[in-house]
């Protein structure tokens, strides 16, 4: 293994110290929720401890004070994922909400009946359903781009797929069930040739790959903060400032308004416009400190361990036979779904959680990829850079384990 | 047996286990024995939502007693099932209505099986009772 500092990370995540069943807790489960260091839990406890107040409209120090912190995040934001203008970051609670506001505002825009928003077969519902509702409003269509069985994205079909009617592609970045990182800078010059705006869905990206505005040139791009070691509750939408001043606000009320007459309102500029109501500055707070932490251990050396731990996976659960890997892309990241045998999912996840291991089972909120593939569901291990071999010696002893009770 | 008393042998046999291993393999063990549900029944009518696995449920009455019969796409919730089964079957609409489920909680299923099981369980108790709420209702008329 590379001299990654695994022992020193560790110690950075208290809640990793724990048993559970009698046993240290192994936790697999990262694509639905990562753990949060000490550096980030001391950021939300200190906010209260010194710097809790309401931002942006109080004169006094304190206000001050967060509301600094709130837009030197926005910065530190702005040039972690390289975007142009911080007026261009938009917090929110999360991916969920950033892709909702998207929908909501750009469909009262843009959409008319007859068009089409292009998505593909393995998104996640929260890239699915927003559009679909939006779509249902407006009397537009949504369409899915299909994948091969490998679960990489079927780029010909794509391409076909793409036509005047085409007002919006929606897409993962990476896949929460199969893994797969799709190509999506291929996907966006591709849709700019044809002026098509392009959204993606970095949720599950962000932490293993980072990413960088400027080069991939998307229109859009959502992530959440606990999925990267911040807290819950916060995300962020990027949108090119072109397309945010174009857009029209999404919820009203709070730091969005800039005037209000008894017979109308006028509307804060970016990013405000998209902020409505206090903010969520305790968890601004702790996406500074996740960041900070994620360049601090830096991001190609989190990659490189991580393809590591994944690679250990992979071949370890190959050589183990009877197992069934859902999603085999070239490009993955450290994530595997997989089948035990003919075991259910369900099962398998039942006997593992007791040996101490937390891993996913069930559709991960992508009931059309788990249909287009035919399966009731899968067991998901989703790895971060705090696990280790080991770890994942423990969950092969507990898949031996299950092939044995239900074989 | 009235379904106290087939609550308390259930309790009792597994009380016999300290290891939550065996606890699962006894559970395994009652998935065999699972009166299996009609073919035509396996449809999503029967389907109880709520469950991570599918479980379809079925009931009859035969002289005034409700009859159960099931089937789901994993072992342990088939062992769940069963249980059940063993516990309600065979007994009146109003017996199943006023029966309390507490031997769950004490053959330590519901602290042992996560919360999305719990649901499950839960729905597959209330899903029995509804079976039983129907037949009382139809018998009333």
């Amino acid at each position: 293994m590379c001299p990654f500092p695994i022992n020193k990370i560790r110690e950075d995540f208290p809640i990793l110290r724990q048993m559970v069943y009698g046993r240290p807790l192994v936790y697999f489960d990262n694509a639905a929720s990562t753990q949060k260091p000490v550096q980030v839990i001391r950021a939300i406890t200190g906010y209260y401890e010194t710097d809790n107040c309401n931002i942006h409209r109080g004169v006094h120090f304190l206000s001050q004070r967060a509301t600094e912190a709130y837009e030197d995040t926005r910065k530190l934001v702005q040039r972690f994922i390289n975007a142009a203008s911080s007026c261009e970051i938009i917090f929110t609670k999360g991916t969920t909400e950033s892709i909702n506001l998207v929908a909501s505002s750009f469909g009262k825009q843009y959409i008319s009946p007859g068009d089409e928003v292009l998505i593909s077969i393995m998104e996640h519902h929260s890239n699915i359903v927003p559009w679909q509702q939006m779509c249902v409003e407006r009397g537009a269509k949504v369409k899915f781009i299909p994948i091969h069985e490998n679960g990489e994205l079927d780029m010909y079909a794509f391409r076909k797929m793409v036509n005047e009617k085409t007002k919006l592609i929606a897409i993962t970045h990476v896949s929460n069930v199969l893994g797969t990182v799709n190509p999506v800078k291929e996907i966006i010059t591709y849709a700019h040739t044809y002026n098509i705006p392009v959204l993606i869905d970095g949720a599950q990206s962000i932490s293993h790959l980072g990413a960088d505005m400027h080069d991939l040139d998307c229109d859009f791009y959502c992530f959440s903060g606990h999925k990267m070691y911040a807290p819950m509750g916060i995300g962020v939408l990027y949108g090119k400032e072109k397309f945010l001043e174009a857009l029209p606000p999404y919820q009203s009320g709070g730091e969005m308004i800039k005037e209000v007459y008894t017979d109308h309102t006028t509307f804060n500029e970016l990013p405000f416009k998209f902020e409505a109501g206090t903010p969520n500055v305790e968890g601004v707070y702790g996406l500074r400190a996740a960041i900070l932490y994620l360049q601090g251990l830096g991001l190609d050396n989190i990659r490189n361990y991580e393809q590591e731990i994944l690679n250990y996976a992979t071949d370890k659960l190959t050589a183990m036979g009877d197992i069934r890997i859902i999603g085999t892309a070239k490009e993955k990241i450290s994530l595997i779904s997989f089948l035990i045998g003919t075991v259910h999912p369900y099962d398998a996840g039942v006997i593992i959680d007791k040996m101490g291991i937390a891993v996913r089972t069930g559709h991960h909120c992508a009931m059309p990829l788990i249909e287009w593939y035919k399966i009731p569901a899968t067991v998901r291990a989703s790895f971060a850079f705090y696990n280790t071999v080991e770890e994942i010696d423990s969950l092969m002893e507990a898949i031996i384990r299950v092939k044995q009770m239900f074989g | 047996m009235t379904i106290s008393e087939l609550q308390e042998q259930i309790v009792s046999e597994f009380s016999l286990f300290d290891d939550w291993m065996d606890k699962y393999n006894y559970l395994i063990e009652m998935a065999r024995s699972l009166p299996i549900i009609d073919e035509r029944y396996k449809t999503d009518q029967y389907v109880i939502t709520g469950c991570q696995s599918k479980v379809w449920l079925h009931a009859e009455t035969r002289d005034g007693k409700i009859f159960f019969s099931a089937d789901s796409d994993a072992i342990i919730t088939k062992g769940i099932v069963n249980l059940l089964i063993r516990v309600l079957s065979g007994h009146t609409p109003d017996e199943i209505l006023n029966a309390n489920m507490d031997f769950i909680d004490k053959v330590g299923l519901r602290e042992h099986l996560s919360p999305t099981r719990s649901n499950g369980l839960t729905s597959m108790i209330k899903q029995m009772k509804l079976y039983a709420l129907a037949f009382k209702t139809k018998s009333e008329v």
